[in-house]
């Protein structure tokens, strides 16, 4: 150890980081993590290139002729339940940040008191990306050919984002409020498992019994999946569009303030 | 304004649990202070209150100046904490932690990056910087815990149990830094159950226990209040223990001191001459002595005397 006496002399403090500069230097955070352990991709690369296949190859015969004819309908439905599926790690993440010390010193440090969340957010958000890259890649392989193009894509995976984005508050939410990480994935789960299959995501609403297809029709994901499929081949269902939109922003607004008030209750 | 944490009467329940039962505390400017308690006494909740992690139940604390509970964001940009456990992400390298503090704290990109290597430097860390700190030893993370809270010097800077858990090379180290800290002007109040680490470092300590400061003082203040001079006698035979303290008890009139070990027999003395008189007293009753020693009494005495029972436990009670 050197010489210290300017390294530790009293000066002025800096002006604390602005609220943007904040998000943006921990969602830096977050993107070293990634860089640092990335097993934290695993998932996000395995399973939907397993989920993809599995689906695909089983069902494909059986439920539209041929496995490239049923990839048409799946594949953005598949990208749809992957990435909702991966959402849940944003509160398995947060949950194991606030039992450690480095929450304490957040909390303690004069920057905008949300920023951790956010930065978390946008650290998924890029993960959320790298899934849908890797399934839409798959999806090519096995012969998926989007009618609506680029743009197509493009608009449903920024759809898909946002819908997780504003999907990711509620599992905020969980992880705030129980125990472990593991309790987190058991709880969200119990959510997210109807909500992706009791969906049009795998088969065609017209092909269930009458009351199902009523529930089916007002689960969220059965319009973001549609959503999904409509812009990829080119005929966007602009109702679909809109309600998952709207779905996204009413998330935020009710979800979104009950998470950072439980981020900043006491422990 | 010359103190720089005041606090009075500091109440804080958790459900029933009374964690602070009235806490006054007047810490000045540009010193190092510690808080002395066993586990639960009430240390980190004190500390937690002050860097406006917890809202007290009642009472007051401003720290320089600031009311913890109208202005915390004012209170959170002068002090720095570095909590019990480790408060850095240890699936970042150090100077990735380091760089992280500094833009979080509103430092460019280059001056963050400048700031890390700067404080790398200082702390003998710059070898590892580059690792990630999971495969820190103990005390390179505590360093670099400490250097984390830092990165823009604060005005007070909160230390929990900064040296729990290490060897002593480490805490010597330690001790080191803190001194350095404080003497660039930076207040230092501190928590610890090391009644040595207490006795080192702070210039004044508060005694606490059940949540309650139960003496306040400089260690040489607490160390008077139990009595100028200590005897300590360690016995052959254990079992005259009991004996040895009614002879002292009449030769001293008064004085006897509680002690750890089953052969020890610790008491006051107004002289240190009264010793030869003790000595004696117990070798006309063949009472065999091992060893003796006249000193200060130890903060360890301090405590025994103010609460009744020790500190933390020893070595050998931990064993049992």
């Amino acid at each position: 150890m050197n010489a210290t006496h300017e390294v530790l002399a009293i000066g002025t403090r800096p002006r604390p980081a602005s609220a943007a500069s904040a998000v943006l230097t921990l969602a830096w955070r977050a993107l070293l993590k990634i860089k640092h352990v990335p097993f934290q991709l695993f998932d996000v690369t395995v399973t939907p290139i397993m989920f993809t296949l599995l689906f695909t190859f089983i069902f494909g015969g059986a439920l539209a002729g041929s496995p490239r004819q049923y990839v048409q309908y799946l594949l953005p439905g598949v990208l749809v339940q992957t990435v909702l599926f991966i959402t849940v790690y944003t509160g398995v993440g947060l949950n194991a940040d606030i039992h450690k010390g480095l929450h304490d010193r957040f909390r303690s440090m004069p920057m905008w008191q949300a920023a951790p969340l956010l930065g978390a957010l946008a650290g998924d958000v890029f993960r959320y990306t790298v899934a849908s890259l890797v399934i839409l890649t798959v999806g090519f392989i096995l012969g998926f050919r989007p009618q609506g193009g680029p743009v197509g894509v493009v608009l449903a995976v920024a759809l898909l984002l946002v819908f997780s984005f504003a999907l990711s508050w509620l599992w905020i939410i969980v992880g705030m409020l129980v125990r472990t990480s593991e309790s987190v994935m058991t709880t969200s789960f119990v959510f997210l498992m109807p909500l992706t299959f009791a969906s049009d995501i795998f088969v065609d609403l017209r092909t269930m019994p009458g009351w199902l297809q009523t529930v089916v029709g007002h689960n969220p994901v059965t319009h973001l999946a549609n959503a999904s499929r409509g812009l990829m081949h080119g005929r966007p269902d602009g109702g679909d569009v809109l309600w998952t939109l709207v779905a996204s922003a009413v998330l935020v607004l009710v979800a979104g303030p009950i998470a950072v008030r439980l981020y900043r209750k006491e422990r | 304004m010359t103190n720089a944490i005041e606090t009075t009467g500091l109440v804080k329940h958790f459900g029933s649990t009374h964690a602070l039962a009235g806490v006054d505390l007047q810490i000045r400017r540009g010193t190092v202070y510690g808080l002395l308690g066993p586990n639960g006494a009430g240390k980190t909740t004190t500390i937690r209150i002050l860097s406006t992690l917890l809202r007290p139940t009642g009472g007051t604390a401003t720290v320089l100046g600031h009311d913890v509970v109208r202005e915390p964001a004012a209170v959170r940009s002068k002090v720095s904490l570095t909590g019990q456990f480790a408060s850095v992400d240890e699936d970042l390298t150090g100077r990735e932690n380091l760089v992280l503090m500094g833009r979080l704290l509103g430092l460019s990109w280059r001056d963050a990056k400048r700031r890390a290597s700067e404080l790398l430097d200082a702390f003998g860390l710059a070898e590892f910087a580059g690792r990630q700190v999971q495969t820190y030893s103990g005390g390179e993370r505590r360093r670099l815990d400490i250097a984390a809270s830092l990165v823009a010097i604060p005005e007070i800077l909160f230390l929990d149990e900064p040296t729990t858990g290490l060897d002593p090379r480490s805490r010597t180290q330690v001790w080191e830094l803190v001194r350095r800290i404080a003497a660039e002007g930076t207040t230092v109040l501190l928590t610890t159950q090391y009644l040595d680490e207490a006795d080192r470092l702070a210039e004044r300590l508060a005694v606490i226990d059940h949540g309650r400061v139960i003496a306040e003082g400089t260690s040489r203040d607490l160390k008077a209040s139990v009595g100028s001079n200590a005897l300590h006698l360690r016995l052959v035979d254990a079992g005259r223990r009991a004996e040895a303290q009614r002879l002292i008890t009449k030769v001293l009139g008064d004085g006897v001191l509680p002690a750890s070990e089953p052969a020890e027999v610790a008491a006051r003395l107004e002289r240190a001459g009264q010793a030869a008189a003790v000595l004696s007293a117990l070798s006309e009753c063949g009472i065999e002595v091992e060893q003796v020693s006249v000193a200060n009494p130890s903060l360890d005495e301090v405590f025994l005397a103010l609460t009744g029972r020790q500190a933390a436990p020893t070595q050998t009670e931990a064993h049992q």
